[in-house]
């Protein structure tokens, strides 16, 4: 029987690719993939790109306004606007993209276990989860970083840590709608331990879910990163950061609004990017998000 | 129904109760404490000692656990470590003056989400709905501090119109709040529509799909009556949840926003607080803020089955 299913599924690799197929057939999911696909092509060759560097202060060019040499004008040092905002959005990605996948599978993973488990421990760890989500994600978050420092090794655990909680709720939530069927019976009546379970019959039915929630979960972690940023809690000056650079330019805004446009346009269009593509992907995989608020 | 009643109040303290827990362990685990964080550099010796004295940190957490909970439970939430005032007291405005930006918030947003989200339900993919879905999506993804600031920018910068920043203080009356007020309200009421109207937009379209709406139409039943009778009743039910979930995350956001704007709320007193590390206050903030989403998911949960008859008999589903 376990034979015949894996021959009857398609391979990982031809499925992805109808996925996205099914994704750029939509023109909100094409927009989307391709504002993404933007710009992680720009993280990864932003510096081979950037025609300034971006830490070149120069007292004379201060708040430029756009030229044919600096097309987005200077910031309040004399660095130039367009090479950091290309550059501005580096850390922030590399720092969720480390985070988003750990928060998944953590919380994916605890999920899933407690669904099958269910029972008292269940009940408990909910009450937990529940606890947990009922504070701010800010302060939970600003408490830790405060205490450790900022910098990555600080912010990707904490970011991982607590945007894998509500994971934990989505992954027993769709566990729950399999595990009182039939063919989990049946793999328990043949003997199969939790762990067989779990890898064989919970995780394909499961993993759908866990892969849109991953992709809205990496929207919302960039919002609170970027957010950590402006408030001063993020990266440390003086690496461009989309956030930080609009803390700083806010102050001059009244004559030198470029200054706040140019990162405002970077970190918008990221994050409408992968919002997009991650509504296509839920159309695609046949999941509804509309339901669901945000946590 | 008494019973559910109670069991649901009961798991809104329970929670309550956790939440409390997580809070002093975790600012127990953490390395340092309210004396250290305090007195930074000069805390070593006897300042040191006498400090841990006066805040009484030397007995063990069990039953500086229980003094506090007591306290917070009959409105005493301990001294500030960053000159000694009464917490309560430090907290009263600060709370008042959020609550008034997140109601005027409320008072704007929810008819609005309410609106645009059966408009965009009714004309489905059409243009209307296109432009009120593509908005909503813009505004429930850029985050509050750049909308916050494109606001200031066109409205106070460029137009002049509104102050751009709240320099009311903390304790002034609420009528000096307007309208500086105006420009954080307009953040949050863009936030927090956004999410609510995507929610009644689908749940909306789902009931215009559902078998009675099918069979009043087929028995002849005006559209607008089959909306206002039959589809809008049942289908604005599960918005009541929304609405609860959104506050209590706006309750984040509006951290953020009162940043910006300068506004004398909860929000700033919880970052200063940290930036500052008085681990009293912000303690008793945190515990405030996630009260107030129990009680709001509490409130919600209530009223939800009040609304449909068919939840007070049934046994709700743990979770």
């Amino acid at each position: 029987m376990a034979v015949a299913s894996t021959n009857a599924r398609p391979s990982v690799a031809s499925r992805f690719l109808g996925v996205i197929a099914d994704i750029t057939s939509r023109p909100s999911g094409a927009i989307g993939l391709a504002l993404v696909t933007f710009h992680l092509f720009l993280a990864i060759f932003g510096p081979w790109l950037a025609p300034y560097d971006y830490k070149a202060v120069d007292a004379n060019l201060m708040m430029q306004a756009p030229s044919g040499a600096h097309w987005f004008g200077t910031d309040h040092l004399g660095r130039d606007t367009f090479s950091r905002t290309l550059l501005g959005g580096r850390e922030a990605i590399l720092v969720t993209g480390i985070a988003t996948p750990i928060a998944v599978l953590w919380g994916g993973f605890v999920g899933i276990f407690f669904g099958l488990v269910g029972g008292r421990l269940d009940d408990v760890l909910m009450r937990v989860v529940d606890a947990f989500l009922s504070l701010p994600w800010i302060l939970k978050m600003l408490v830790l970083i405060v205490t450790f420092g900022t910098g990555i090794e600080v912010l990707i655990p904490t970011l991982a840590f607590f945007y894998g909680i509500p994971v934990i709720r989505i992954a027993r939530a769709a566990t729950h709608d399999v595990v009182a069927r039939d063919f989990i019976q049946a793999a328990r009546a043949r003997g199969h331990g939790r762990m067989t379970i779990i890898q064989r019959e919970l995780l394909p039915n499961v993993r759908d879910a866990l892969l849109v929630e991953g992709a809205m979960r990496w929207s919302w972690m960039l919002l609170a990163f970027s957010s950590l940023s402006f408030l001063g809690f993020g990266v440390s000056p003086p690496t461009p950061d989309w956030g930080l650079m609009i803390a700083d330019a806010r102050g001059f805004m009244s004559f030198a609004p470029w200054g706040v446009l140019a990162p405002v346009i970077g970190l918008s269009s990221l994050i409408i990017g992968i919002n997009l593509t991650a509504d296509a992907l839920a159309k695609a995989l046949g999941i509804d998000r509309a339901q669901k608020a945000p946590v | 129904m008494l019973r559910m009643l109670i069991r649901r109040l009961a798991l809104g303290a329970i929670t309550v109760f956790l939440v409390s827990l997580i809070i002093f362990a975790g600012v127990e685990i953490l390395p340092g404490d309210a004396c250290t964080a305090f007195l930074e550099r000069e805390a070593q010796g006897q300042l040191l000692e006498n400090c841990r004295q006066e805040l009484g940190l030397n007995r063990p957490a069990t039953e500086r656990y229980l003094e506090w909970a007591a306290g917070a439970v009959t409105g005493d939430l301990g001294v500030s470590a960053n000159g000694q005032k009464q917490i309560t007291e430090l907290v009263g405005y600060r709370l008042r003056n959020t609550l008034l930006l997140a109601s005027c918030a409320m008072l704007a947003g929810i008819p609005l989400a309410l609106f645009l989200g059966v408009v965009a339900a009714l004309w489905r993919d059409r243009m209307v709905d296109l432009t009120i879905s593509t908005i909503a999506i813009g505004a429930m993804t850029i985050p509050e501090f750049v909308s916050a600031t494109l606001l200031i920018l066109i409205f106070s910068v460029w137009l002049g119109w509104i102050p751009g920043i709240v320099l009311t203080s903390a304790n002034a009356p609420i009528s000096e709040f307007f309208p500086e007020i105006f420009l954080p309200m307009m953040v949050l009421t863009f936030v927090m529509t956004a999410h609510i109207l995507r929610t009644v937009r689908s749940s909306v379209i789902e009931a215009m799909a559902s078998d009675y709406a099918q069979m009043a139409t087929l028995k002849g039943v005006p559209y607008w009556r089959i909306v206002f009778r039959h589809v809008l009743p049942n289908a604005l039910l599960p918005a009541i949840n929304v609405v609860a979930l959104t506050i209590a995350w706006l309750l984040g956001g509006v951290v953020v926003i009162e940043t910006v704007f300068n506004y004398p709320g909860l929000g700033r007193m919880m970052i200063d607080s940290i930036s500052d590390r008085d681990l009293p206050v912000t303690q008793a903030i945190a515990l405030i803020i996630a009260s107030v989403y129990v009680g709001v998911n509490l409130a919600a949960d209530l009223l939800t089955m009040i609304a449909n008859p068919r939840l007070r008999t049934l046994h709700m589903r743990k979770g």
